[in-house]
């Protein structure tokens, strides 16, 4: 960046809620001189929904729905993240099958936010043809996401201790398909972005986060990993059954832009060698958990068995009586790190229920990314940031 | 290192300020001192590998003494495990020590604890409402907050009402604001040269 002499042309400008490449409602205030941003204020709240609040006041199941409205292009991913967190919660631990269903769902959800991600990136630098080719294969995705639960879009598929139900016997073959015609997207992609000028000149060596500063901003996921920090929850602390899959996690060496994106191409790589190792070595057995006081049962044994009927009139009206106690639990989610803290005093619904929004946390790395950049330049590193406002505000 | 570990060596260190140390499912929580939770933040990332702190919460333990608290879930990229400090906050002194000089990433999750519970985080540089609107009456998390939410005025623009300070460069050639000049008598490059443009403008009545 040159030190240039400011023009005394200070100016105020407010870009978003409504703007197309804030993705969303997220509203900045710049301060330019001349073009040059010199300070930016990210305002947010603008979809806040009071998530945490409604938590207090259901029961750990009622909020599985609420867990899709977070980050909305990666539902699956919630869901499986806060089952995870009220099953440690309960000291529970789900089945071989129902972890490897999970984990095709966090993966599928994945490629979709990735996809998305990269799409709109392309986008926002003018290369509208990518947006074309990824929304294609994310339409794919939400036909899987249809198949397996019955929603394309709010898929509220986990519960605490299972799935609302085993996956049907045509989702395998389908997911089949899906994985031999999704590299040839990815590549198509690789081919239009990644060496092309116009774009490796509007991303390389922007907004550059280094290690330091990423570490102490809490960034995580794919732009932590960006700036060279190897770390990935599904590596380091292994849930779901992660440590039985072979994948790699790409690492950037610069913490730019073009980083960012060169990451998330790589990831989207990696999900697809989890998704054919899960759908090979899917195995057989029971879906939910065997603990009667927690796992809902199934309808059929609800509408022919007596106790069935009494667990399922208890966990439906009063809700699971989770022991009291306090649990920090975090998924490697598209987006980053989503934690959820949880803290119970018994009774069927939480005391506190904290979410940890990888968006929320991402977004605050923006005034020190955009200090000294265009406004162009801006543009690039919010698509690199890739964060879904409705998590952020929750 | 292993949690109980580092239970020990603070133990060691800040003998008098862990009150409390929990174990649940393998998390270990401590409870210190309010007034050395800097010293005790600032001990850990320097000298224990602390070097993230992932998550701040506020809790509102309503009905109990003291009545808040707020946690600090802290993860360490050296030892490889997350652990949780907290501290006890009642309600009649609702400060709490920012640490948002030893971890950045506090700023918003402080921010976040002060617009929803009513913390107020001392040396934090900029402890202003994140989610809900400045100028907003009630702190929404705490438990005698009603969920169905109570009547507040909402924001409004014309009267200025939702933002902290006016409208920056008020009247200035960039902001249209209504009953002002329309934007091409503001431009200051329509006219020629310096003396057309102040006769122009003595002609609109204008002085500015």
């Amino acid at each position: 960046m040159l030190e240039a002499e400011p023009a005394g042309e200070r100016m105020i400008l407010n870009m978003g809620p409504q703007h197309p490449s804030t993705h969303g409602v997220l509203r900045l205030v710049l301060e330019l001189d001349g073009e040059e941003i010199t300070e930016c204020r990210p305002e947010i709240g603008y979809l806040h929904r009071g998530d945490e609040k409604i938590a207090e006041n259901l029961t750990w199941t009622q909020f599985i729905p609420y867990t899709d409205r977070l980050d909305y292009l990666a539902p699956l991913a919630n869901n499986v993240a806060y089952a995870y967190a009220v099953e440690k919660l309960c000291g529970i631990e789900v089945p071989p099958r129902c972890q490897a269903i999970r984990v095709i769902a966090s993966e599928l959800a994945r490629i979709s936010s990735h996809l998305l991600g990269i799409g709109t990136f392309g986008m926002d630098m003018g290369a509208m043809t990518v947006f074309l080719y990824t929304f294609e294969a994310r339409e794919k995705i939400y036909d899987l996401c249809e198949c397996l639960s019955g929603a394309r879009f709010t898929t509220s598929y986990t519960r605490i201790g299972g799935l609302a139900h085993d996956m049907p016997p045509e989702f395998l073959p389908m997911l089949r398909k899906f994985l031999k015609e999704v590299p040839a997207t990815i590549d198509e992609v690789d081919r239009l972005l990644s060496r092309n000028k116009i774009f490796l000149e509007r991303t390389r060596d922007i907004g550059v986060l280094s290690r330091a500063d990423a570490v102490d901003l809490g960034i995580t996921g794919p732009c932590l990993r960006a700036s060279g920090v190897e770390w990935d929850i599904r590596k380091a602390h292994p849930y779901s059954g992660y440590e039985n899959y072979q994948f790699d996690v790409p690492v950037g060496t610069v913490g730019d832009c073009y980083d960012r994106y060169l990451v998330r191409m790589e990831e989207m790589r990696q999900s697809v060698r989890i998704l054919q190792q899960a759908a090979n070595q899917m195995p057989d057995g029971p879906c939910n958990a065997p603990e009667a006081k927690i796992v809902l049962p199934e309808k059929k044994a609800v509408l022919t068995k007596m106790e069935e009927l009494i667990h399922h009139f208890l966990l439906v009206t009063q809700g699971i009586n989770a022991p009291p106690g306090e649990i920090y639990f975090s998924a490697e989610n598209p987006k980053g790190e989503l934690g959820f803290f949880l803290i119970s005093k018994g009774g069927g619904t939480p005391h506190r229920l904290k979410i940890r929004a990888p968006s929320f946390v991402n977004l605050q790395a923006v005034p020190l990314l955009a200090k000294g950049h265009m406004i162009s330049d801006l543009v690039a590193i919010l698509a690199s940031l890739d964060f879904v406002m409705g998590e952020c505000d929750r | 290192m292993t949690p109980q570990q580092l239970v020990e060596q603070l133990r060691a260190r800040f003998n008098g300020a862990i009150h409390n140390v929990t174990e649940f499912r393998g998390q270990t929580g401590v409870t210190v001192a309010r007034e050395r939770l800097v010293e005790i933040c600032r001990f850990l990332k320097a000298e224990c590998g602390f070097d993230m702190l992932s998550d701040l919460a506020g809790v509102d333990n309503y009905g109990q003494y003291p009545r808040f608290e707020v946690d600090y879930t802290l993860y360490s990229f050296t030892h490889r495990f997350w652990f949780r400090l907290k501290i006890k906050v009642p309600e009649d002194d609702m400060t709490v020590d920012s640490v948002t000089g030893i971890w950045r990433t506090a700023n918003w999750h402080e921010r976040e604890a002060f617009d929803m519970f009513g913390l107020r985080f001392r040396g934090h540089p900029n402890l202003r409402r994140i989610l809900m609107w400045d100028g907003y009456p009630y702190h929404p998390l705490r438990k005698d907050f009603p969920l169905a939410g109570m009547e507040a005025e909402l924001p409004d623009p014309e009267a200025g009402a939702g933002r902290a300070e006016p409208a920056p460069m008020l009247g200035g050639p960039f902001v249209a604001g209504s009953g002002a000049r329309p934007s091409s008598q503001r431009e200051p490059r329509q006219y020629d040269t310096l003396a057309e443009r102040e006769e122009k403008q003595k002609l609109h009545g204008d002085t500015a």
